[in-house]
């Protein structure tokens, strides 16, 4: 999936075949099969201390150096060790990879890896029939199969009939593995996620020197962890070449039509944001302040920050949510790039501070990774439904611009986006992204330093006053945006602050008219942000249903809006990147379709506002199961949109 | 610039003043608007009269307030001032600090803003020891909202909302101060300029956030708050003038004395006597142990106000956040270099498409 918020034209992402049969069989030396795929989604699940996450973010390296296209769904409890063996404890990764530019995880697993029994059931219902499940055997005891509610075992009542199962002992074999290690049984038996992921890379081709380099530094400290771990792996890798239960291996070629040309890394939307606020940093010239409190799923981008010092950045891991914030903005009173990044209930406690931002009129950047919600809600889920309090989340008249992300890669561009509105304007901005963009990854074309946009803007170093004097709101006539004069700067020292103030001037003013014309002005300048025209993928220029999204659900609607065109429906899509002010040609493109759908997670929030400010019977379709939509039950959502029409 | 040479180490990274100052340069065009007889005039004009001889660029100085009257303040400087919001000041004060070695930043705020809404705050850029000065303006009582029993109000006050008597009991805000790990921890009264001014040179003087109490009179709705401290009659007894270097004693003549009680360790004041002179505690404000400074804070009596230190208690060096936070940012270049956005967003997991 590129960054790009377009349809590609390029191979549908079709619904789901019964197992990853169809190909050009081909033997290979050992006289193993060799079956070429166009795509596949792996599931990896077990405990939470079985390294789910780790695996899946291996095997997802490898494939991302291998070319192929790839999308990702880590999903694991907020719990940090849930009790061993539970339904709760349950973590996993999919991964989604393919020849062909693909948009989403998949929606269901063409392979399951299951290293316990409760792995197996919280996982089961999401498998085709017809499908592979690699089970790990050795857990399957009476004990672990009672904890999850099994009363027989379902390797043995028939209960997988339907499916390809291998059963595989993988601890015995890791064990059996480092026998000669010195380990402690123990510490062998950590190392069977090694172990599979060593099978499977088998299964796929995978190259594996990166993965062997890999261990060898996470555990430089500890070389013997480090050596059981890449025996572990090469022992799973031969254990699929030798065995017969693995007759078949697959080839999935890299995606080499999918991509434009250029270098390319795998990135997570987390690690693209953090990137992309250092970008900013370097293009606006300015230094980079980012006042924090660790939260759920936000935490890794104030991780990634505290490690550019040489960038100049300054990372400070505040007391709480107002503090973040409050930093931040006094930082950018100082002429900083003031960022704060938090979820949900953060900007909840923020909201004040946002407020006083909106009155001083400073550029702050206010990145949201929504949770599930409300309250605590879903600390690792994915939700959208902090939309409304970005918007409207303030007392008093508080307009912010709102910025979203579509993919994980477009998270960096994103960052720089709301960065230029923040500086131009001098304003808050929100940028809303959210679990799933901020864990999942894809392929990101890396771009050169000049691609980037210039982002400086000018101090006020001068009286702006014919007799000399300055007035720290008057105002810039085309973006209404005041002057940032920062401290040290001489004749312009001034007083801002949260009360009211005459337009200008900036002093105390509880002028009646004055309110009016400050509230109406503080509108106008976000109104008046110059933000691009959406643009609508119509292809036939004839459809009469549009889907418009906004925010992650970009890679399920255009994988559902490729279903729905292959066979043979007409669908218009657009994707929103503004949220506020919405782009100048929004109401037009409504006007332009008999019916629109919009697909939220959350109860229909962006439709709210579209009929609030364009009178237009937009449709909902909302779910908040805290996990992205399903392409093919949007384009389940879409042809019955269409049958209405018909 | 050297911090050698500057009279105020702390301040050795902010730009000075081109031409002597005067107090008239530091006052704004606006309107003082407090109440009629109220103490912060007299803060305002200590403040404005003591801030020429830090002999710093105007510009570079800068206070930042909360919510309450107190923190009107910073429109009545003319230097650069954030008026923000209630309890957050010290947070918004540590941004700009920490992004910010050159400026001289302070912090105006009140015993409802400090202590009741913003106490969070405060712990912790107290613990932090971030390079600010806050002044702590105290006058037992919610003045903006029409007289209310603040988090330093005694028990049992009457008040709008507590017609019964107030049930909880207060925060001393130096024993909070030092038991949040303050280096430099002082008190003063609005009413002695001198003694006011001298403590806030102190406070500019030192290295790291400065809590200044200001007892403050809110002569609305806690009139005489302080009387016990200032009028002829009682103030001789009530306070405890403390000089580092100097044995603690006070009262007409210099009568009474400050012991430590050899049962607990405690402090308690006593006549000074010829047989107990020389047993006299004798103020020791650089103290690395806090427990001297926090026995002092213990001292005074929460209702009469009798035995009432005032001066600086507690002035340690230690670590600044701020002036760490530059020196890892200078370390990372050292060690790295000055870092690449190219080689950043590309790693080292790449490939290429053709």
């Amino acid at each position: 999936m590129t960054s790009q918020v377009e349809v590609s034209e390029s191979t549908e992402d079709e619904p789901l075949p019964v197992a990853p049969v169809a190909g050009m069989p081909a033997q290979n030396g050992d006289g193993k099969r060799v079956t070429k795929l166009d795509r596949v989604v792996i599931r990896f699940a077990g405990d939470s201390g079985d390294g789910m996450q780790l695996t899946g973010d291996r095997f997802t390296t490898e494939t991302a150096g291998f070319g192929n296209d790839l999308s990702t769904l880590p999903n694991f409890p907020a719990e940090i060790r849930a009790p061993a063996g539970t339904l709760p404890g349950v973590s996993s990764f999919q991964l989604h990879f393919a020849d062909h530019d693909i948009l989403t995880p998949g929606d269901a697993p063409h392979v399951l890896v299951a290293m316990n029994p409760a792995a197996l059931k919280a996982n089961l219902g999401d498998v085709p029939r017809g499908a592979e499940i690699i089970v790990n055997t050795d857990e399957f005891t009476k004990r672990a199969l009672a904890k999850v509610g099994y009363a027989a075992d379902p390797l043995g009542d028939g209960a997988l009939d339907a499916y390809s199962v291998h059963p595989v002992p993988l601890t015995t074999l890791t064990v059996e593995a480092l026998k000669d290690s010195g380990l402690a049984r123990k510490d062998a038996e950590r190392a069977k996620n090694m172990f599979a992921l060593g099978l499977l890379s088998w299964m796929y081709h995978r190259p594996t020197e990166g993965t062997e380099r890999f261990l060898r530094v996470k555990f430089a400290n500890k070389p013997d962890i480090a050596e059981a771990n890449v025996t572990a792996f090469r022992a799973g890798w031969n254990y699929g070449e030798t065995t017969e239960d693995f007759a078949v291996s697959y080839e999935v070629a890299p995606a080499t039509a999918a991509f434009p040309a250029g270098r390319y890394r795998n990135i997570s939307g987390n690690l693209a944001l953090a990137y992309g606020l250092v970008a900013a940093s370097e293009q606006s010239g300015l230094p980079l302040f980012l006042g924090s409190y660790p939260i759920t799923p936000a935490s890794d981008i104030l991780h990634e920050l505290s490690k550019h010092k040489n960038f100049g950045v300054r990372t400070f891991q505040a007391e709480d949510e107002i503090a973040g914030i409050g930093a931040a903005l006094g930082a950018a009173f100082g002429g900083s790039l003031g960022v704060t990044t938090t979820s949900g209930p953060g900007v909840a406690l923020k909201s004040e501070t946002i407020g006083l931002a909106v009155s001083l009129e400073l550029p702050l950047l206010v990145i949201d990774i929504q949770r599930g919600g409300p309250s605590t809600g879903l600390p690792t889920k994915t939700e959208q439904a902090d939309l409304l309090q970005a918007m409207y989340g303030r007392n008093g008249e508080a307009p912010v611009p709102i910025v979203a992300p579509a993919t994980a890669a477009d998270c960096f561009t994103a960052a720089l986006e709301a960065a230029r509105i923040a500086l131009t304007y001098r304003t808050p901005v929100f940028l809303l992204s959210d679990g799933y963009l901020a864990n999942g990854s894809e392929p990101w074309r890396i771009p050169e330093p000049d691609e980037l946009p210039d982002l400086r803007v000018p101090f006020a170093t001068e009286p702006n006053r014919p007799d000399g004097s300055f007035w720290p709101y008057l105002r810039d006539p085309e973006t209404l945006a005041r002057p940032w004069a920062v401290p040290g700067t001489p004749g312009l020292e001034h007083r801002v602050g949260g009360i009211e103030k005459q337009d200008g001037t900036g002093n105390i003013s509880y002028d009646p008219a004055n309110h009016d014309h400050m509230v109406r002005i503080r509108q106008a300048k976000i109104d008046g942000i110059t933000v691009p025209d959406l643009v609508v993928d119509d292809p036939s220029g004839k459809a009469g249903l549009l889907v418009l999204g906004w925010g992650s659900t970009y890679g399920p609607i255009a994988a559902a809006v490729r279903r729905v065109r292959a066979a043979g429906g007409e669908v218009a899509q657009a994707h929103l990147r503004h949220l506020n002010p919405f782009p100048a040609n929004l109401g037009e493109v409504l006007a332009g379709y008999d019916r629109v759908l919009v697909p939220e997670m959350n109860l229909g929030q962006l439709a709210h506002l579209l009929r609030a400010r364009y009178l237009v019977d937009a449709q909902s379709f909302t779910q908040v199961t805290g996990l992205p939509f399903k392409a093919e039950q949007l384009a389940d959502a879409l042809t019955a949109q269409l049958e209405v029409q018909s | 610039m050297s911090t050698e040479t500057h009279a105020f180490p702390s301040l050795g990274l902010v730009p000075k003043a081109a031409a002597p100052q005067s107090m008239k340069d530091f006052k704004s065009d606006q309107e003082v608007r407090w109440c009629p007889g109220c103490g912060d005039y007299a803060i305002l004009a200590a403040v404005q009269s003591f801030l020429p001889e830090l002999g710093l660029a105007r510009e570079n100085i800068v206070f930042v307030s909360g919510i309450g009257c107190s923190s009107r303040f910073p429109y009545y400087l003319n230097t650069y001032g954030m008026h923000s919001i209630h309890g957050r000041a010290p947070a918004i004060a540590t941004g700009l600090a920490a992004s910010r070695p050159d400026l001289s930043v302070w912090v105006v705020t009140g015993d409802g803003d400090a202590l009741s809404i913003g106490g969070n705050h405060l712990i912790h850029a107290l613990r932090r020891n971030v390079n600010l000065k806050i002044l702590l303006f105290n006058n037992r009582i919610y003045g903006l909202t029409k007289g209310q029993y603040s988090p330093t109000s005694e028990v049992g006050k009457i008040t709008k909302s507590t017609p019964m008597g107030s049930l909880d009991a207060p925060f001393n805000p130096l024993s909070l101060a030092v038991g949040a790990e303050a280096s430099f921890v002082a008190r003063t009264i609005d009413s002695d300029r001198k003694h006011l001014q001298s403590v806030l040179r102190a406070a500019a003087e030192h290295q790291g956030t400065a809590l200044v109490e200001i007892y403050q009179n809110c002569n609305i709705f806690n009139d005489g708050a302080f009387d016990a401290l200032k009028e002829p009659a009682t103030r001789d007894q009530a306070l405890i003038r403390l000089e580092h270097g100097q044995p603690i004693r006070f009262g007409s003549d210099n009568g009474m004395g400050v012991f430590r009680d050899p049962a607990t360790g405690d402090l308690t004041t006593a006549a000074v006597t010829a047989d107990n002179a020389d047993r006299v505690l004798v103020h020791d404000a650089h103290a690395d142990s806090p427990t001297t400074a926090f026995a002092l804070t213990r001292l005074a009596a929460q209702d009469t106000l009798h035995n009432t230190p005032i001066g600086v208690l507690r002035s340690v060096q230690r670590p600044v956040y701020d002036t760490q936070m530059l020196t890892q940012l200078d370390q990372a270049v050292a060690q790295r270099g000055r870092g690449d956005l190219g080689a950043l967003l590309t790693g080292s997991d790449t490939w290429t498409v053709d």
